[in-house]
């Protein structure tokens, strides 16, 4: 072996060592956090559940009651959608959807909405949206009480035909600049409504597809 | 000592990473909506450079010429990762928040800049102070842009400090401008680049005034401002 291979043999050692060093090093961090991480990640997704759902009104855990449904027209995604659960005594209290609304002003935006079995909104919240700051972004409860006005309402309350915003004749407020975003949020509610109208007794009766790996967040 | 204080002054301001040498910029730019943002990445690119300062000056002696850049970005990959996991695990909120520019700390030049002009010709403790400074001088521009667009978009300083400092950081929003209706375009992209630009005019500013103060004394090759 002349002097220029073993040269080169011997960076390709060393450079496979780095490897193998960084690796393990990366590999015992992501080993030593990742109970911790999924913790994190739990916690995150349960207080977006229990913003929806108000927790004292079942006992069960939604996070382990729960499945996974597909119907692009009504839930805004083609994707599946986890559906959460909640009873108290094994009776239906509600359910927690995770629909979208595919047209907002800058893509779509994730939603929670919990409904109680009688078809009245527990609570809306928004997940995930890039709406305009300053603007759009007033659907997060943090930056206006917009979102908040949903809970009580249902597909009676305000009849059918009013869950538009303001300006297409509805009863919802739209924000000054900013009509597109509420407009999307407002369909996509009154939508999942709809859809649970059509489902109530299958989303209640379905086994639980306990806790995938799947997380809804 | 005059030696760790010339360290400390290129990173910390001669040689400033964000308003000098303009490296970094995108996360710069991206994430310096608010104080909190900015401090976040800020520390999190520090801590990127220290460990891979010390890592690749350690190093230096064995890794030969031709392997030495596949090795660097080794380290910074490996480093940024690891700081990714952790981030994640106890700092969930804020990590959620800086989302992709975590991970993109590995693309930051300057912390490349630093392993190739820095920590692969220098001992390990002088590496790690460069490190540490370049970051800081990093971390301060994240601040002092944060600060400026905060203030000017929202009209206050240190929103969401829990996010970085947990329960000790409730209550530590400053509300500056009182019933403050918000300024659009500060928290906008746009916002970023004048902000800049305006840090880096106040620098230049600031380094013609003493420039222009030492003249007087000996004539010097003085405040020809390297931006």
């Amino acid at each position: 072996m002349d002097a220029g291979a073993r040269n080169a043999a011997l960076s390709a050692l060393l450079l496979g060592l780095f490897a193998m060093v960084g690796t393990g090093l990366v590999a015992l961090t992501h080993a030593l956090t990742r109970e911790r991480i999924a913790a994190s990640e739990r916690a995150v997704l349960e207080r977006a559940l229990h913003a929806v759902m108000p927790p004292w009104r079942h006992d069960n855990d939604l996070l382990a009651d729960r499945i996974a449904v597909t119907d692009p027209e009504l839930l805004g995604t083609r994707r599946p959608v986890t559906v959460y659960r909640a009873r108290r005594g094994g009776r239906p209290v509600g359910v927690v959807l995770t629909p979208e609304a595919p047209d907002g002003y800058n893509g779509r935006i994730r939603l929670i909405v919990g409904i109680y079995a009688d078809g009245t909104l527990a609570g809306v919240r928004v997940l995930a949206h890039q709406e305009t700051p300053g603007l759009g972004d007033a659907i997060e409860a943090e930056k206006s009480d917009w979102i908040l006005g949903f809970t009580g309402k249902s597909l009676g309350k305000p009849p059918l035909e009013r869950w538009r915003v303001r300006r297409d004749g509805g009863d919802f407020d739209q924000f000054t600049g900013a009509t597109i975003t509420p407009r999307a949020v407002v369909k996509a509610v009154r939508n999942a409504l709809i859809y649970f109208r059509h489902h109530r007794e299958a989303l209640f009766a379905a086994p639980a597809s306990g806790e995938g790996e799947e997380e809804a967040s | 000592m005059s030696r760790w204080r010339d360290i400390a002054a290129e990173g910390l301001w001669r040689n400033n990473p964000g308003l000098v040498q303009l490296l970094g910029l995108c996360p710069l730019l991206a994430v310096t909506s608010s104080v909190v943002n900015g401090l976040g990445l800020g520390l999190a690119t520090t801590a990127t450079l220290v460990v891979s300062g010390l890592t690749v000056s350690a190093v230096r002696g064995l890794v030969r010429p031709e392997i030495r850049i596949p090795v660097f970005v080794l380290v910074i990959a490996c480093t940024v990762t690891i700081i990714e996991l952790l981030m994640s695990a106890w700092l969930h909120d804020l990590y959620k928040v800086l989302g992709i520019f975590i991970p993109l700390i590995v693309t930051n030049c300057a912390i490349m800049g630093r392993a190739e002009a820095f920590a692969s010709r220098n001992p390990v403790p002088a590496a790690v102070l460069d490190g540490l400074m370049m970051g800081l001088g990093f971390t301060g521009v994240l601040v002092a842009l944060g600060a400026l667009r905060e203030l000017a978009g929202h009209g206050t300083l240190l929103d969401h400090a829990e996010l970085l400092l947990g329960p000790l950081g409730e209550g530590l929003r400053l509300e500056i401008i009182q019933g403050y209706r918000g300024f659009l375009v500060a928290v906008l992209p746009p916002g970023a680049f004048i902000g800049l630009g305006l840090l880096i005019a106040l620098k230049n500013v600031i380094d013609t005034r003493r420039g222009r103060r030492s003249v007087a004394v000996p004539v010097h090759a003085h405040g020809h401002g390297s931006a």
